[in-house]
């Protein structure tokens, strides 16, 4: 007799753990041919909530990390991804990619996160300063996380928009909410898979999955989301995501790239989620006036 | 230490060894030069034996590459660069690097304890500050291979070619890391010389090197003494020369290069002052003295070897530095509980006494801590030297042991102008608990490396490097890779 193959539940991911959606509502996106991906998570503003709270409650710790930590867990990530590549080729496929297509994807993915994973101890070399101002100071500049960032992430892609968008927030040291592909969302949980498995804190991850247009407008206007990171070419939605954004001066960034490019990625995709501190010392003024050697 | 019961009977209270297992460890008998991704005998036939400096036991027998090996070593880096390594994409480049720091990560314990068994060095400094920081050196760089451009703002850069790399015997392995690791990130290719006392852990590296499927001769390893050095040095397809170690020896490099194309980085000797001023918390510079000095047997370039104390606190920080001194354990390096290990070899424990000796000589008053030295091997005492004049020996020429001299001061200006008064420029350590101090201090001190309220912390981010006769060009984080890089 044949083996009956035992089909996943996809859930969403919220501090860490793998709930259903608090509403109990679902909803069965298909693939091309009409087959059902699954009864995928219709997640409500509540759980838009629950994930910020998560998100917050994780963002001390997480930019509290060294970061060369921080480099080493995104490496981590990487490490597990490419050991369950073949699932992800599977899902891709499953949703409409081509063998080549799927394989590709998942290998950007990959390269991305060791991208951003080398980044974590290094943009703030690159982006700080020692400001040389004309008072007897010690005046630097630094960067700090902007906190929690509420991501939309790309409609067209399963996993790679998704990847691209949340490697360069959590380098920085910021915590996310993410929401997935409304149409292409098996990825994007089984995304959440891996970080589960990665040593990445509860919480600094979060993903939900769903309808985008009922998820965007708790996600813009919560006050205890600092940023706001949307990938598409809608510009009603985005002009909508920055009118939401005033309540709390939250940043907006908006990308139209095309992730599979190699070189969709760079340093200023970290800096659009920090902060620029600087901090002024006084310096004693005394002695060493002759001092030439 | 003995302390006193009820009845005034001391009682000694002694640690029990907690000594480090070799049992997981594997070295071979004999070791060939890593040439070309193989394991070549060495064409001068000759093999020389590497001991353990604690007990002068045989570890291994190494080859002793002479001018033969090493060209063949530069031809295998020279293929390997313009065949395969200058040609693959950056981000492939990193991860190979990103595989070098995994299997060092996975092999750690080993590493820590071969490098132990070879030093001398004390189990807990190699497992807790040697690897680590070796492992997180290629870590950090692997992630700068595909990130290059942004290092260098509107330049053009390119790698150099093969660079020749000969390291010292104080931190075997985290020279290697810290020579090898920007090198490759930034597209070159390597011949590497361990010291001839400290070969093993260079030599296991290549095993990992190895394993990581690096393409053949983009890491070669050559073991030897100061000739095979100097055919590294003297060899014409070499485009960079970086060396740690002495400032004779720099000198000597300095001066063979001089007219090639050949670019250096020289990271040499020291002579750091360590300046306690008088509102400093006293107890946490103690620790920090004993740090600076006797950290790796006093075996550092950057050793806190000057100590500067303000008048007003000098009794107080002297007499509670000879207490700290009293308790420190010296012995074995496998055991856990030992804080200074057996010095080197026997050429520099030679050096060391010798020094010892001029400092007697001198009339300086010595104290060193009562303690029972291990029959065999090579040990010396943690040593201070109080009342020492700017001008003696002791504080002017490098001793490279625990060797400690101490000079008292009044006024800031006057603590600058000593600190300063040195050839050297490689360290300095303050300890003030006014940070406007801090600051006037290290913008008038003439070191690359300042630390305050701290001392001997390293980082691959951080760069080192010292000033004047201390060498140029400086080792870790962004400014560490400009020494491998053609700017255009």
């Amino acid at each position: 007799m044949e083996r009956v193959e035992v089909l996943k539940t996809y859930k969403i991911y919220i501090g860490g753990k793998f709930p259903r959606t608090e509403s109990g509502r679902y909803y069965t996106p298909t693939n091309a041919k009409g087959d059902a991906l699954g009864n995928i998570c219709l997640c409500s503003r509540k759980d838009v909530r629950n994930s910020v709270v998560a998100a917050r409650k994780a963002q001390g710790g997480w930019a509290g990390r060294a970061a060369f930590n921080r480099g080493q867990v995104m490496y981590r990530i990487a490490e597990m991804l490419e050991g369950r590549k073949a699932q992800f080729i599977e899902e891709l496929i499953f949703q409409g990619a081509t063998k080549i297509k799927a394989e590709q994807e998942v290998n950007t993915a990959i390269d991305r996160l060791i991208y951003y994973a080398g980044w974590c101890d290094k943009y703030t070399q690159v982006l700080g300063s020692v400001n040389p101002v004309a008072s007897s100071h010690f005046n630097f500049s630094v960067h700090e996380p902007t906190g929690v960032v509420g991501i939309i992430a790309d409609e067209s892609t399963s996993l790679i928009g998704l990847v691209s968008m949340i490697a360069p927030v959590i380098a920085g040291g910021n915590t996310c909410v993410v929401i997935a592909s409304e149409s292409l969302p098996l990825s994007a949980i089984t995304f959440a898979e891996v970080l589960g498995t990665s040593d990445v804190p509860g919480g600094v991850i979060n993903i939900l999955t769903g309808a985008s247009e009922e998820m965007a407008k708790p996600l813009s206007t919560h006050m205890d989301v600092n940023a706001l990171a949307y990938s598409g070419n809608d510009e009603a939605v985005l002009k909508e995501l920055q009118e939401y954004a005033v309540m709390n001066l939250k940043r907006v960034r908006s990308y139209t790239k095309d992730w599979m490019n190699s070189d969709s990625q760079d340093l200023y995709m970290i800096s659009d989620y920090q902060e620029v501190k600087t901090t002024w010392h006084p310096i004693e003024n005394i002695g060493g006036a002759n001092s030439t050697y | 230490m003995a302390t006193k019961k009820k009845n005034n009977q001391p009682v000694e209270w002694n640690y029990s060894p907690a000594l480090e297992s070799t049992s997981h460890v594997k070295l071979k008998d004999k070791y060939e030069l890593y040439i070309d991704g193989k394991w070549v005998k060495p064409s001068s036939k000759k093999y020389f034996k590497t001991i353990n400096p604690a007990n002068e036991e045989v570890l291994a027998e190494v080859a002793h590459a002479n001018d033969k090996d090493v060209d063949l070593a530069v031809k295998a880096a020279r293929k390997a660069y313009k065949n395969v390594w200058s040609k693959i994409a950056p981000s492939e480049r990193a991860k190979y690097i990103y595989r070098i720091a995994r299997l060092m990560q996975e092999r750690a314990r080993e590493f820590a304890v071969i490098e132990s068994l070879d030093a001398g060095k004390v189990i807990r400094e190699s497992r807790d500050v040697d690897v680590p920081l070796a492992c997180n050196h290629f870590f950090y760089y692997a992630g700068w291979a595909d990130k290059l451009e942004y290092a260098f703002p509107n330049r053009k850069v390119e790698s150099l070619g093969v660079a020749g790399q000969i390291i010292p015997w104080n931190f075997p392995l985290l020279m290697a890391a810290w020579k090898i690791a920007p090198a490759l990130a930034a597209g070159n290719t390597v011949v590497l010389k361990p010291a001839e006392t400290t070969p093993l852990t260079a030599l296991k590296l290549a095993e990992i090197i190895h394993d990581s499927g690096l393409p053949a001769g983009v890491v070669n390893i050559v073991t030897g003494y100061g000739d095979t050095g100097a055919a590294i040095v003297n060899h014409p397809d070499v485009d960079k020369i970086a060396f740690t170690g002495s400032t004779g020896v720099g000198k000597i490099i300095q001066k063979a290069i001089a007219g090639t194309h050949k670019k250096s980085t020289l990271e040499l000797g020291g002579k750091s002052a360590n300046i306690i001023m008088d509102d400093a918390p006293i107890d946490q510079a103690v620790e920090g003295i004993v740090n600076g000095i006797f950290f790796n047997q006093g075996h550092v370039c950057c050793a806190g070897s000057r100590l500067f104390i303000q008048e007003g606190v000098a009794d107080k920080v002297i007499e509670k530095l000879k207490h700290r001194m009293d308790s420190l354990i010296i012995g074995d390096p496998m055991d856990k509980n030992t804080d200074i290990g057996a010095i080197n070899s026997k050429e520099q424990l030679d050096i060391i006494n010798g020094y010892v000796k001029i400092g007697i000589a001198e009339g300086a008053e010595i104290y060193q801590p009562k303690c029972k030295l291990p029959n065999s091997g090579y040990y010396c005492p943690p040593t201070l030297f109080m009342d020492v004049a700017q001008s003696s020996r002791l504080v002017q020429e490098e001793i490279f042991g625990p060797v400690l001299t101490i000079q008292t001061f009044r006024t800031v200006d006057e603590v600058i102008q000593k600190a300063n008064n040195s050839p050297f420029g490689l360290a300095a350590g303050i300890w003030t608990d006014k940070g406007s101090r801090i600051f006037n201090l290290t913008t008038k001190l003439r070191a690359g490396v300042i630390w305050a309220n701290t001392y001997n912390k390293f980082d691959p981010t951080s760069p080192f490097g010292g000033y004047k006769e201390s060498g140029f060009g400086r080792e870790g984080g962004l400014q560490g890779l400009g020494a491998y890089l053609k700017m255009n």
